[in-house]
């Protein structure tokens, strides 16, 4: 109970201070206030705008966001199974990893113009290394001795891939994807913030070129909406896919 | 499933320890080992950074037998488990199986190590069951043989149940069961018990032992715990110190029945385990008299 007044003592007062200090303590031309915030956004919304902006967004990161990680599985998967290839490769990976995604925005407007397919597969590229890292790891971290173990048992690659491999993988597939969510809409807005004339960075750079504090922070809450949504989706996805991983809590001891 | 109810097994004799070798008892119709080390030997790295982890082991174990190896750390008492089931060729010499040297993959053998190498995300029925979807049995065959392996392990009631919800004792059931599945003749046990706590260890152990004693499994069972290598074993085997050779083959006079929890007041156990004690007591302390 006290956790909830804290909160809403913490919360009530910034926006307060927020909604009567503009104007008198800091400028509002640079901070706006919440009341003209709340205006924007139902004028956003009234008309559609936000959501045909909210849209193009979605779709970019949720394409971008299939292919990446559709591409990351299987390359985390090949390449952690074939030991030779990994080691091969393992160097040039390690270069584009610690390559800042974002750099290769510009690339891509040339190559790809300034459509939805350059966001598509800037957002592409980041979820890509991020589930194909978490993948192969997951691989790799299968046992030895588990698939020593199943060679007695018979096992052929094919029953150690689909009975151990894949399933083990999940749980790291889904934390590489779980990761990726807030990157997707990362890269899909900063696509748009580079080149777009749609999409919520677009919403976003509009408001700030015309100096529009009000519109840009009315953007910035309809971004952290989907994001939260986005992120819960997953969860749910992810305790449907793993139900072993909610018994953890309701564990009984017993011999 | 009890294909061999072997309760009745000939008289193993009085055998001294010292010296005593494992292939003197006569077994039924076959005298031959089931499985035979011969010269045995395994060393790991190349060039100047190579590891001998044993050299010349000799040993025979016969079928139905209850081995155990027990050593200091290091003396490559997994390498053995590791040749018979066939996933480390050996650097010197060979293990013969059934008459056959083992070149690959041996499946005649389960494997059982520390960690129970159960699927998270299987429950424990699909658990079982995973040797027999390995080898395309069909599903009502399935459900069968798991009924009756999740029986006869005391895992009655949780065959629904996830890993997480069972308790250390219970997944080392639910690993035995699997094992004993697609009924490999011989069991490998790499420190089965090691990490659990000493009630239940005695537990498993009795069950095991009893367990393989009736279903005619060989077992190999590899423990670097003096008692439990007495107290399981039909016949221990010491190891030296790296790299490992083969220091004594015990016999171990005890029941085939025998009660794991009254051992500790029997005499013959009481001197056996006193006898390995000594044989394994870190140099140091054994050569103290001799050192200069």
């Amino acid at each position: 109970m006290s956790v909830w007044l804290i909160r809403l003592v913490i919360v009530g007062g910034f926006f307060a201070f927020w909604q009567f200090g503009a104007g008198t303590v800091f400028n509002e031309f640079f901070f706006s206030r919440p009341s003209a915030i709340c205006g924007q956004l139902w004028d956003l919304m009234a008309s559609g705008r936000l959501f045909y902006h909210s849209a193009i967004t979605l779709i970019e990161a949720l394409a971008g966001f299939a292919c990446g990680s559709a591409a990351g599985l299987l390359a985390g998967i090949v390449l952690g199974r074939n030991e030779v290839l990994g080691k091969a490769l393992d160097p040039i990976i390690t270069i584009f990893y610690s390559l800042p995604k974002i750099a290769l925005g510009p690339l891509f407007v040339i190559w790809f113009g300034i459509g939805i397919e350059m966001k598509i597969v800037l957002t592409a590229t980041i979820v890509f290394f991020l589930v194909f890292l978490n993948t192969y790891t997951g691989v790799r971290g299968v046992s030895r001795e588990l698939v020593a173990i199943m060679k007695l048992m018979g096992a052929t690659e094919r029953n150690i891939l689909s009975k151990v491999v894949l399933p083990s993988v999940v749980t790291w597939v889904f934390t590489g994807l779980r990761l990726s969510v807030p990157y997707a809409l990362i890269g899909a807005i900063v696509g748009e913030l580079i080149a777009s004339n749609q999409g919520l960075g677009y919403l976003l750079s509009n408001a700030a070129g015309q100096f529009n504090t009000a519109g840009v922070f009315a953007t910035i809450v309809a971004i952290v909406v989907m994001t939260m949504l986005l992120n819960a989706t997953v969860k749910f996805v992810e305790r449907r896919m793993m139900p072993w991983q909610d018994e953890q809590a309701t564990r009984e001891v017993s011999i | 499933m009890q294909k061999n109810m072997q309760f009745s097994r000939e008289d193993r004799g009085q055998m001294d320890s010292a010296g005593a070798t494992a292939t003197t008892a006569p077994r039924g119709s076959k005298n031959e080992a089931l499985i035979r080390f011969s010269d045995f030997g395994k060393n790991f790295g190349k060039g100047a950074k190579t590891v001998v982890a044993t050299r010349a082991i000799n040993l025979d174990v016969l079928s139905g037998q209850f081995v155990t190896i027990v050593g200091p750390s290091g003396c490559g008492k997994s390498t053995l488990l590791n040749a018979v089931a066939g996933i480390l060729p050996p650097t010197q010499g060979q293990v013969i199986y059934r008459g056959a040297p083992v070149h690959d993959v041996n499946r005649r053998v389960g494997y059982m190590t520390q960690s129970d190498h159960l699927l998270p995300w299987r429950k424990v029925a699909a658990n079982i069951a995973l040797p027999l979807e390995i080898q395309r049995k069909p599903k009502a065959v399935i459900a069968e043989r798991v009924n009756e392996l999740i029986k006869l392990v005391g895992l009655d009631g949780f065959s629904d149940s996830y890993l997480s919800q069972l308790s250390g004792g219970m997944r080392k059931r639910c690993a035995l069961a699997r094992v004993l599945a697609y009924d490999p003749e011989t069991l490998l046990m790499d420190e089965p018990f090691s990490a659990l706590d000493a009630q239940l260890r005695i537990t498993m152990q009795t069950e095991v032992r009893d367990l393989c004693l009736r279903l005619g499994k060989t077992v190999l069972f590899v423990t670097h715990d003096i008692d439990e290598a007495i107290a399981l074993g039909d016949i221990c085997v010491v190891l030296s110190e790296r790299p490992g050779t083969v220091r004594e083959i015990i016999t171990v006079n005890l029941p085939r029945d025998r009660d794991l929890r009254r051992l500790r007041s029997d005499p013959h156990y009481v001197e056996t385990t006193e006898h390995v004690w000594a044989l394994l007591a870190p140099p140091s302390v054994a050569q103290k008299g001799r050192v200069a």
